[in-house]
């Protein structure tokens, strides 16, 4: 185990008192540590979002770029160095509203990074208005009426397409969180977290307690390869009960990199040494 | 001698292959090759056709008088005999009906059902073809063999019975056989991107630049570049960043359309100062457009695609020897200067191909400018380090030991966390666009053609160079004084050779392939230098010389 304070960051932290986030960055740190995970090795990819600052607060590789668009760049990333150990840490806004294309298009690659989705069921940084995941009727500063379109379910959409991974957790359970982002960076493939967390300024419905009345662990006996049951699980949120734990896992899945020779069974691409002058073989083809 | 064959058909017909043999019969030979591809939007039927100009001198262009049309069906001639010579000729098969006088049927079809091959009917006229001119036929076992590979025997059958078939009617100057390769500019831009030392390229196919990514998929195996196919061009252009950021030398492209999608992530590559090059193989817009066809309408969007401020250097493919060297280069100024490069093509000169000399591999060199992480004097490595001129060190992640670096889309501190504070604002606008006046040291002026003394000037860029060299020959054999500037660094503007020339002319003509002459906007903008007079074309269809000369006399010279 590495000191957690090797993942201390000096930026200056700009989340509100109390804020989710801050029981999954500490979840974070604790899980690299306990992975022991250098930081020059770790690369953390984000979009824009109050989670997708994450990233700045973790000594460690950082990709920041735009809204919606924290898997693309983590996938080249992993792809241009294999040796980087590659985790996308975004908002509920950024990964299933503007980047939900390149979600879908992840979990079909089973890229080998992890994606921790911080999913306080609201927009944060925007103040207030609905997410992809907030519920149906819910009031918010630009939906005055209560949301009109249902919630998106990341968990049954997940296991819908047979994804290698995909677990939910809760920002009030550090030790659960740390558990599955342990498990989740090291599983070959592509890896969901959905981590519900309280948004203390904007959601005053889906709070900590809201969130502590009905999330619960799955049992010893529950088995995520039983898609079935996984998809039953998926489908679990709200009076009656939010599971947490790895809900699906498809064992018999390579990842995409497992799955593509070149990048396999070579050196990393970024490590790839290349003389102009054998580029002059390809000219026959134009004699 | 100059000979222009059109084979024309509809999708699927097999014209591809028929043209490819001709082309390589006359390469081999040793002629001077031209030839371009027109075709539709359909996978099936429709109407396309390949131009084929061969000769014993070096050709520039493409032209509009044909010598023999071969027709793989009737429509083919009803809508090309009008540019049929008088002395042309018409190869057809029997079952098709004409009374041009100009047209000889062959039984191409029942030979082809002798040789028990339907589709080697085109061989068949490909016999008659070679026939009919004299053209020395001795490289074409080898072709069909590589063309055909198991179904040899019967194409070269069917094409000897078309060979005896025919009889000679004009006996073509023979070609003396010579080092030169036959090259397009997409495959000329694959060479490039992999002499280059690309070995990242993610893209989303879109025609006409797909053929750039089949070219890099073509050799991946030799040369280990990888592919991937993005869900959308936004994914595309970021997978590649990300890829750069990681250390790799990435590249993406697309034709307009995908550009239009990309175009946030152009000013996230000017944020992040992670180089990038980013083709554009145009076709006419807006939106679909005209998506098989050829326009230069994307430079005055691509001048300052994305919000904000970035520098960014736009250079123009003027002929597939451009299209390797200029990639190549751009590919090492991306990483010099840590910017976007864009390179900007067609669909005509990507479908476009030329003889030319091989291409010289001593001189390339790889330059990452990729720093180790001994050259980092800074305890803590500041990514965005201010300097003198703006470039920091580059670290990549996960090969600099002990050190992290940090990139954000935010405006940001040196070391690369977001930060608003006026001052650090200031510094990195400033940082980032001083790289503008760094690129001016490495502008290559414009090619000029014609005398010193001109009374007309004519300013150009990208693939029309070769057609209005061609003009210039005949303008300038009228007696008329007439020069020509094709740019190809279009941006930064390169100068020195645009205020010599155009100082002391009756008009500065703008020959641009849009409508709004996006040129000559930007000539006038960057150096007050004004376009008289415009010769512009937006109907999909590359102009030829014989175009030019006569707008220029309507239009310029005001002689009709």
């Amino acid at each position: 185990m590495l000191d957690k304070k090797i993942y201390d960051s000096f930026d200056e932290n700009a989340w509100c008192p109390g804020c989710g986030n801050f029981g999954i960055i500490n979840a974070l740190k604790g899980a690299l540590s306990e992975l022991e995970l250098l930081p020059e090795d770790i690369l953390l990819v984000s979009g824009i979002g109050q989670a997708a600052k994450t990233p700045h607060y973790v000594n460690a590789n950082v990709f920041n770029g735009l809204h919606g668009r924290a898997l693309p760049p983590a996938f080249g990333a992993k792809i241009a160095n294999k040796d980087l150990n590659v985790i996308v840490t975004s908002g509920d806004g950024d990964m299933y509203g503007e980047g939900g294309n390149h979600l879908l298009h992840n979990i079909r690659r089973n890229i080998d990074i992890a994606c921790f989705v911080h999913n306080n069921q609201i927009y944060g940084l925007t103040k207030g208005q609905g997410s992809p995941t907030t519920d149906v009727c819910q009031v918010t500063s630009l939906q005055p009426d209560g949301v009109r379109i249902s919630a998106f379910n990341p968990i049954s959409f997940a296991v819908s397409q047979k994804i290698g991974f995909v677990a939910r957790s809760f920002s009030g359970d550090p030790e659960h969180l740390k558990d599955i982002m342990k498990q989740a960076i090291e599983h070959k493939g592509f890896a969901l977290v959905d981590i519900l967390q309280p948004c203390v300024s904007f959601n005053k419905v889906n709070t900590a307690k809201w969130y502590s009345e009905r999330v619960y662990k799955l049992d010893q006996d529950y088995d995520p390869n039983d898609i079935e049951m996984a998809f039953k699980k998926s489908l679990e949120f709200g009076d009656d009960g939010i599971p947490l734990g790895v809900i699906y896992k498809d064992p018999n899945r390579n990842s995409f990199i497992e799955n593509h020779e070149l990048i396999n069974n070579s050196k990393p691409l970024v490590d790839r040494k290349w003389n102009p002058k054998d580029t002059e073989q390809f000219l026959n083809d134009f004699r | 001698m100059k000979y222009n064959i059109l084979i024309g058909g509809a999708a699927g017909q097999g014209i591809e292959t028929i043209s490819f043999v001709l082309e390589k019969t006359l390469l081999r030979d040793g002629y001077e090759i031209y030839s371009n591809k027109d075709y539709m939007s359909r996978v099936r039927g429709g109407h396309n056709f390949t131009q084929i100009r061969f000769s014993n001198h070096e050709l520039l262009s493409h032209t509009k008088k044909i010598d023999v049309i071969v027709a793989l069906n009737e429509e083919t001639i009803e809508i090309h005999k009008c540019n049929l010579k008088s002395d042309g000729l018409i190869i057809a098969d029997e079952s098709i009906k004409c009374d041009d006088k100009r047209f000889k049927a062959y039984p191409l079809k029942k030979i082809a059902e002798q040789v028990e091959n339907k589709r080697a009917e085109n061989i068949v006229a490909l016999g008659v073809l070679l026939k009919s001119f004299d053209i020395e036929v001795s490289p074409i076992e080898g072709i069909l063999k590589e063309t055909f590979e198991k179904y040899f025997e019967s194409n070269m059958t069917a094409f000897n019975k078309g060979y005896e078939l025919a009889e000679v009617r004009v006996k073509v100057d023979a070609a003396t056989p010579n080092e030169k390769i036959l090259i397009n500019g997409n495959d000329a831009l694959g060479l490039g991107a992999v002499a280059g030392g690309v070995s990242f390229y993610a893209g989303y196919p879109m025609t006409p630049s797909t053929g750039v990514i089949s070219y890099l998929v073509e050799h991946n195996h030799k040369t280990g570049i990888f592919f991937e196919q993005a869900e959308d061009e936004i994914a595309a252009i970021n997978m590649s960043l990300g890829a750069s950021f990681a250390g790799a030398r990435a590249m993406t492209g697309s034709s307009g359309g995908g550009l239009s999608l990309m175009t946030e992530s152009l000013g996230l590559i000017g944020m992040m100062e992670t180089p990038l090059v980013v083709i554009d193989v145009q076709r006419p817009g807006p939106a679909t457009g005209l998506p098989t066809r050829t326009e230069q309408s994307d430079l005055s969007f691509l001048l300052t695609a994305s919000h904000g401020e970035i520098p960014r250097m736009v250079i123009a493919l003027r002929s597939p020897k451009d299209a390797f060297y200029q990639t190549i280069r751009a590919l090492n100024l991306a990483d010099k200067y840590q910017i976007l490069v864009i390179i900007l093509s067609d669909q005509f000169l990507a479908d476009s191909k030329m003889t030319i000399e091989p291409f010289d591999f001593s001189n390339i060199v790889i330059e990452r400018h990729i720093a180790d992480v001994s050259e980092i004097e800074d305890d803590i490595y500041k990514r965005y380090k201010l300097t003198d001129d703006g470039i920091s060190k580059r670290l990549i992640p996960c090969r600099s030991k002990g050190q992290i670096v940090i990139t954000d889309s935010d405006e940001h501190t040196e070391y690369g966390h977001i930060t608003e504070s006026s001052e650090v604002r200031n510094h990195m606008m400033d940082k980032r666009m001083n790289k503008m006046k760094l690129l001016e040291t490495e502008l290559i002026e414009p090619n000029y053609y014609g005398a010193d003394d001109i009374d007309h000037l004519i300013v150009c860029w990208g693939s029309t160079e070769g057609i209005v060299r061609d003009a210039l020959d005949m303008l300038n054999g009228e007696d008329l004084k007439v020069g020509a500037l094709v740019f190809g660094d279009v941006y930064p503007l390169p100068t020195k050779l645009l205020y010599k020339y155009s100082k002391d002319v009756k008009n500065i003509i703008n020959i641009e392939q849009n409508y709004t002459g996006q040129l000559a906007k930007l000539i006038r903008q960057e150096t007050g230098v004004y376009c008289n007079k415009s010769i512009l074309k937006y109907d999909g269809r590359q102009i030829i010389a014989e175009e030019i000369v006569e707008r220029f006399k309507g239009d310029v010279l005001d002689v009709r």
